[in-house]
């Protein structure tokens, strides 16, 4: 199987689901770049070129550039699929949705319920998030488990290329609204991906490994640390298993629960903020429907409740690390070095 | 294109209708019968039903929160709007929606919008959808004049041009954004606004049925024909308050009443196709009863309709779970 960036992934599934469907438009600020301008109309396919091509492939009518307005063209592309087309917007940083959220969970979420059920509103936001950039307070939060929140979104949090590619052709075969999360430091990561087309189904996780010591639960690119720091403890005869979500709205509350209860000591690992995050809605969920089978007390790795800091320094102290991982797996399975 | 004398009995119908409708609810919303938030449309018929008249089922409209005329105007079936508004489970929403999210989008009708502004990006898609599929169909978006502040209205107004889409803004300046004078409100004009966008734009007299219909038809016929964007300012006069309860203290105490006596859209009408020699009043005055009547109905039906149940709680979140 070809290996592909995580990149390539979603550029992929973005040509290969426009091919198959002529009603899917992708729009977003620079998404092809250079619209108007004097030199290449094609430039950027996005700040980190994830959509590059596609304007050349597709041509104006079916990748458009949008002046930087997010409330603006966020909503047309919620109008726009609720008439009829299956839009993919790029909000290019999550952070953004401070300037366009009521096109989101007050409009999209919303029509199908308070219309009685006869709206359809398939429409995909595809955005970036997470720490790691130098990007600071304003580009680099997680902020997924907001959308989560809201009754009628969909989210999905890909850990690699494949879930990426997979999950994003779910997403936009979904007649759902969908919030789909890149994390940008995970844009240069490979892995092998079929050039055939395939759908991930929203609300399964997956258990990326299997151990009886303790259970680890990650959200996005949490999952890739997860899965290193499990694969040292097994050297050490500590095994873990590890739950990628993959979406978590829906959540796989089977899967967390059984998991949870097969080891009975549990870790999860959320990189957002750490008050009403996945972290502590998973947490609750497991103490209500599983506390019986806990052998210890759930710990929760996260972000702290602080802001992203810009110094290097600072943001590798606020981004949960590895060690940090390995050091909740070891206090819940009461095995120190 | 002219109006025929089906189109103007269907006019008059339509804006009788919504008269009869908001009058209805603004006796039973006193009465206690109905709950909630209400915003009434009296007073503002002719521009809804002047620029929906141009309008398909295929043409999509978005609605402010004061959006039964523009539902009505668009053709929704007035029983299964009584009993939305009345909360009940066969209402035009199944009762989850109410007066404020009114909807129905077989009819191109994308909702009333509890949200000040928020139709407006809304209509931008759909106009987008016809300009993809190229379909002939154009989009309308209603605003307030408090509406016509908020930068998703600008925004709106940027991308449609930009865009170039089939896409109508009509501001409906009723005079108050909720209790404040758009006197105070709104900066410049309207029409300087549009205009500063590179929109054509026009101030119509709202409550003149002809005049409404006059500029929607350029500029429906614009953006059918590929010339993209308008905007009406459509100077209105709203009979009740922001919402029923409202004392209206904020306003001169003859205000209403002048606008009742002297510039009342189904007057104005009714006067002008009587005097033409267009209609005779006896058939406006049988769709006067027939509406009255037909309303009456709806408002019995609603009141002794069964309500939701737990079991519709949790139905239409998604489409698949």
């Amino acid at each position: 199987m070809a290996k592909k960036s995580y990149r390539q992934a979603i550029s992929e599934a973005l040509s290969q689901e426009m091919e198959r469907d002529p009603t899917i438009v992708i729009m977003g600020e620079d998404i092809a770049g250079g619209a108007g301008a004097e030199g290449e109309q094609d430039a950027w396919g996005g700040p980190l070129g994830v959509t590059k091509g596609l304007y050349t492939k597709f041509g104006p009518d079916r990748v458009l550039d949008t002046p930087i307005t997010e409330s603006g063209f966020i909503g047309a592309a919620v109008g726009a699929a609720a008439s009829g087309l299956r839009p993919v917007a790029e909000l290019m940083f999550v952070d953004f949705m401070g300037v366009c959220f009521d096109q989101i969970f007050n409009q999209a979420a919303k029509f199908k319920y308070m219309f009685g059920g006869k709206a359809k509103t398939p429409v995909v936001i595809r955005t970036m998030y997470g720490a790691g950039f130098r990007a600071a307070s304003q580009h680099s939060q997680c902020l997924y488990n907001v959308f989560t929140h809201i009754p009628g979104l969909k989210v999905a949090l890909p850990s690699n290329p494949y879930e990426a590619k997979g999950l994003l052709i779910q997403a936009i075969r979904d007649d759902d609204p969908v919030i789909f999360f890149e994390h940008k430091a995970m844009y240069d990561m490979e892995g092998e991906v079929p050039d055939e087309t395939y759908a991930i189904p929203f609300g399964q996780a997956n258990v990326t490994r299997e151990g009886d010591d303790a259970t680890i639960i990650a959200f996005g690119r949490m999952v890739n640390f997860a899965n290193t720091v499990a694969d040292k403890l097994s050297k050490d005869g500590i095994t873990c298993t590890v739950v990628d979500p993959r979406t978590t709205s829906p959540l796989d509350t089977e899967t967390i629960l059984e998991t949870a209860a097969e080891t009975g000591r549990v870790v999860v690992v959320d990189e957002a903020h750490p008050r009403c995050n996945m972290a502590t809605d998973v947490s609750a969920l497991i103490c209500q429907e599983a506390f019986d089978k806990l052998k210890a007390p759930i710990k929760m790795v996260t972000a702290p409740h602080a802001p992203v800091p810009f110094s290097a320094a600072l943001e590798d102290l606020y981004i949960p690390s590895m060690d940090k991982i390995e050091a909740a797996v070891r206090s819940v399975t009461g095995k120190s070095h | 294109m002219q109006l025929s004398r089906e189109d103007l009995l269907k006019a008059y119908r339509r804006m009788v209708m919504i008269r009869e409708f908001e009058e209805a609810v603004h006796e039973e919303f006193s009465a206690g019968s109905i709950p909630g938030f209400v915003h009434l449309y009296a007073g503002e018929e002719a521009s809804g039903v002047g620029v929906c008249m141009h309008l398909n089922d295929n043409d999509y409209i978005a609605s402010t929160h004061r959006g039964h005329g523009h539902c009505l105007a668009k053709d929704c079936d007035e029983h299964a709007m009584m009993l939305e508004i009345f909360g009940k489970k066969d209402g035009l929403c199944g009762g989850k929606g109410g007066s404020m999210h009114i909807a129905d989008l077989s009819k191109g009708m994308m909702g009333a919008n509890g949200i000040v502004g928020g139709g407006p990006p809304l209509i931008c898609g759909a106009a987008l959808t016809a300009k993809t599929l190229k379909n002939g169909g154009v989009a309308v978006a209603f605003v307030g004049d408090g509406a016509s502040n908020q930068g998703t209205v600008f925004e709106s107004y940027n991308l449609a041009k930009v865009w170039n889409l089939p896409a109508i803004f009509v501001v409906e300046d009723n005079g108050y954004a909720e209790a404040t004078s758009s006197r105070y409100s709104v900066a410049g004009s309207q029409v300087a606004r549009g205009k500063a966008f590179d929109i054509p734009a026009i101030e119509v007299d709202g409550s003149d049925f002809f005049a409404v219909w006059e500029a929607a038809r350029e500029a429906v016929e614009r953006a059918r024909n590929g010339g993209g964007p308008s905007l009406i300012h459509s100077r209105v006069l709203r009979y009740y308050g922001h919402f029923e309860g409202d004392a209206m203290t904020y306003r001169p105490a003859d205000e209403v009443a002048n606008y009742r006596a002297n510039k009342d859209p189904l007057m104005l009408f009714r006067r002008r196709v009587t005097e033409a020699g267009l209609l005779e009043g006896s058939a406006l005055d049988e769709i006067d009863r027939s509406v009255k009547d037909r309303i009456a109905q709806c408002v019995v039906q609603a009141k002794a309709a069964p309500e939701p149940t737990e079991a519709d709680l949790l139905t239409d979140v998604y489409i698949s779970y």
